[in-house]
């Protein structure tokens, strides 16, 4: 956790759950796993608030519990990690993905869901028909089948699991540790020294056989008693659903694979053409289910294959289809991969390669972007030839030796180039050694992306900056919308509603007006930068699992 | 006394420093103890030497790319702000309690049209570890006014044992501190308790402080308590 990260995440946690819940959380961030006498000690929160904020973070899947190091004995100990919360930015990305792929039931369900962090399928289904009812149409409500339905779908397709039970708490042959072979009935099980996954259950992705019978409820814009008398019919129906403790949480690296796979085609469509495009996202989809997540490259297709799995509306002639995977293996960027030559010939689509050279291409832009089309052009030579001399880089790069040296420096003194010294005598004498310029791909991508963390934090902090300076303004904007919905609701006339519109003058709408601007934009780039941070920490990890 | 040593000594060491430089091969300024051409700078090319920190916004010579604007952008933003409004409204967002008993605003009852979640979640507690779980308030209540109760009827005879003792006594400070050792003994288990148990017991103590202070103090005293009346 570095402290960009801690900071990001301090306000991502304040944004959504709240302040308490952010001094919990970034005390924890900074001194790792503790328990709960300790967090109350330092944070100095009353007992109450600190129990309810590690409820909310555990709730939340951003806080793991353990027993204490000491063994099984001491307290409980809270653990924090940044990931959880860093996906806190990626929300809406997640839930738009849903919408594409199963349509507004989709989307409801995985944004009830992030909401909040774990629920039971029935509770879900039961709300996401009560909001589909509430949009319909009037007279026409949805059932509760097809949302059930659309449910299984997203777990058959593992975009939804079920949290993993407590460790040590039911069965013992359930908590074994997914490293471990499977010993069943193991009497004295070790402290677990890593969580179990929740892939390491059996039953992760099996959905419960539950009695839902119904539709959803349209509620009323009655009178405030009203809803509350529904409202505490609804808290005291005691329903059972054959169901009770099986929650279900979104499975995030699933998502992940399908933003990479979608990365990966819209960066052959940008490169090639449409119809390259589409003969990858076929090599994808046909290797959907047989890859694991951790794999450097989908398993051998053969052209005979990707011929037969083509959609019907690109009917290309096969020899074209032979000239387009030629095409698509002697590319640079390295995407689909030769593997063979039975079957017309074994193509693989390389997916760490295909990353790394994504997260290439996105360091060179930077650069380019920040410093100018020829500093990219030495940083990408000092990619490609890997070590260089300070003549040799001017040689190459064709650029005049004064500004060679000015553009070097600069990329240098910003820690995108460094230099590497290699001597020709045991004693590293100036005069006797080499001084080679470099860029290292790895370490410069970690770089950019705790400067991705640090802008995402930037944006949010200006943008909470400029509502607090134009709070009055707001707080009186939403009073007047307040009132004349009150008035519409009312059935006032037409001359009482243009009055109270007139009591906001024309230059407050201004502000108003630029004050929205700046910060849709601001949003908008959050959500941006946040594209680039998943590229760039797909990388990174790819070459975590490689190494 | 000490900081003039320290100068003399950064000065001492400076002049000590110079004349190591004068050693050198070269003369002048920006003298190196290797050949400076192979890095390729010469000794005039030498970049300007940084004269303080890098300025907090520098001006860009290449201003940024604009933001992606489609369809999909703009409805991923507006999740993004339902999403951030909808998760304040929820029961996760723990709001720290504000003491202040807040008359709700004419508006606000407006502004609660839209449904509300209801406040309380309970958590399924075989998945939360059992300390989390909120203590019950009722046998709290009850022992906690038992305990100010019996710290109020100790106070009390604690205070008029103070009466007397303080007409001869010079600081009554001993006392209050006495005072409040012993309340505190008593509630080492409830944290909670404790805060608002002592910041009554202070208060007494500062109130009686105040009023019995010795006559030196007469004006100060006066003012304190007329404090103490407007408040009233």
């Amino acid at each position: 956790m570095t402290a960009q990260e801690v900071r990001l995440c301090g306000l991502l946690l304040q944004e959504h759950f709240g302040e308490v819940v952010e001094k919990v959380g970034t005390h924890l961030l900074k001194s790792g796993a503790q328990n709960l006498r300790t967090i109350i000690h330092e944070t100095g929160l009353s007992v109450d608030l600190v129990k309810k904020s590690l409820c909310v973070l555990v709730q939340h899947g951003a806080t793991t519990f353990s027993s204490g190091r000491k063994g099984p004995g001491s307290p409980t100990e809270y653990h924090t990690s940044c990931d959880r919360i860093l996906r806190i930015l990626r929300y809406p990305r997640y839930i738009y993905t849903a919408k594409t792929l199963y349509g507004d039931t989709g989307e409801l369900i995985i944004e009830e869901l992030l909401q909040r962090g774990h629920t039971t399928m029935s509770s879900t289904v039961k709300t996401v028909a009560d909001r589909l009812t509430q949009n319909m149409a009037e007279g026409r409500t949805m059932d509760y089948t097809e949302v059930s339905l659309t449910f299984s779908k997203l777990v058959e397709t593992h975009f939804l699991q079920r949290c993993p039970p407590l460790p040590g708490v039911g069965n013992k042959d359930s908590s074994a540790p997914s490293e471990t072979p499977a010993t069943p009935g193991t009497p004295a099980a070790p402290v677990n020294t890593a969580p179990p996954t929740p892939e390491s259950f059996p039953e992760c992705y099996k959905v419960p056989s539950v009695t839902l019978i119904g539709r959803g409820k349209r509620q009323l814009a009655s009178e405030d008693g009203e809803e509350q008398r529904s409202a505490k019919r609804a808290k005291m129906d005691p329903e059972t659903h054959g169901d009770e403790g099986i929650y279900w949480q979104v499975n995030f690296e699933r998502f992940h694979l399908h933003f990479r796979d979608q990365t990966i085609i819209s960066a052959v469509a940008n490169k090639l053409d449409q119809t390259s495009s589409e003969i990858v996202r076929t090599m994808l989809r046909m290797s959907e289910v047989t890859t694991s997540p951790m794999a450097t490259c989908t398993k051998p297709l053969s052209a005979n294959e990707i011929f037969r799995s083509l959609p019907p509306s690109y009917n290309i002639l096969r020899p074209i289809l032979d000239q387009y995977l030629t095409l698509l293996v002697d590319d640079p960027m390295e995407f689909v991969g030769k593997a063979g030559e039975s079957g017309g010939g074994m193509f693989v689509v390389n997916l760490h390669r295909a990353l790394a050279n994504l997260a290439r291409a996105t360091l060179e832009s930077v650069v380019q972007e920040r410093f100018g089309s020829r500093s990219a052009r030495i940083f990408r030579l000092l990619l490609r030839k890997r070590h260089l001399e300070q003549k040799q880089v001017e040689d190459f790069a064709m650029i005049p030796a004064k500004e060679a040296k000015d553009m070097l420096y600069t990329l240098l003194s910003q820690n995108l180039v460094q230099l590497q010294e290699i001597p020709k005598t045991p004693d590293y004498a100036p005069s006797r050694t080499f001084y080679l310029y470099t860029v290292n791909q790895l370490p410069t991508a970690r770089m950019l992306l705790q400067n991705c963390y640090k802008t995402v934090a930037n944006l949010i902090e200006r943008r909470l900056f400029e509502t607090k300076e134009s709070k009055r303004l707001l707080e009186k904007s939403q009073r007047i919308e307040a009132i004349l919905a009150s008035l519409q609701a009312s059935g006032a006339e037409p001359e009482q509603l243009t009055e109270v519109e007139e009591m906001i003058t024309a230059p407050e709408k201004q502000q108003l007006d630029t004050l929205r601007l700046h910060i849709n934009k601001l949003d908008s780039a959050e959500n941006q930068v946040d594209e680039t941070i998943f590229l760039l920490e797909s990388y990174i990890n790819s070459t975590n699992a490689s190494s | 006394m000490w900081t003039c040593v320290c100068v003399c000594v950064c000065v001492c060491v400076q002049e000590q420093r110079r004349p190591a430089a004068m050693a050198g091969k070269g003369r002048g300024v920006g003298a190196f103890t290797f050949n400076i051409d192979a890095l390729g700078i010469g000794r005039g090319n030498m970049p300007e030497a940084r004269v303080g920190p890098s300025p907090l916004f520098p001006s860009t010579d290449f201003k940024p790319v604009p933001l992606k604007a489609g369809e999909d952008e703009d409805y991923m933003l507006a999740l993004k702000q339902e999403m951030r409004g909808t998760m304040q409204r929820l029961p996760y967002n723990i709001k720290p309690q504000s003491n202040k008993a807040e008359v709700e605003r004419y508006t606000e009852r407006y502004l609660k049209q839209s449904q509300i979640d209801d406040n309380e979640w309970t958590p399924d507690w075989n998945l939360f570890p059992k300390e989390l779980m909120p203590r019950r308030k009722r046998p709290q209540a009850k022992t906690g006014t038992k305990k100010s109760a019996k710290i109020s009827r100790k106070d009390t005879e604690n205070i008029l044992t103070k009466l007397d003792e303080l007409a001869n006594k010079d600081d009554p400070e001993k006392s209050d501190e006495e005072t409040e050792k012993k309340p505190r003994n008593e509630d080492e288990e409830e944290i909670e308790e404790e805060e608002y148990e002592e910041e009554d017991i202070e208060e007494e103590n500062d109130y009686i402080e105040s009023y019995f202070d010795n006559g030196e103090d007469f004006a100060a005293d006066s003012d304190d308590n007329m404090d103490g009346e407007a408040t009233y």
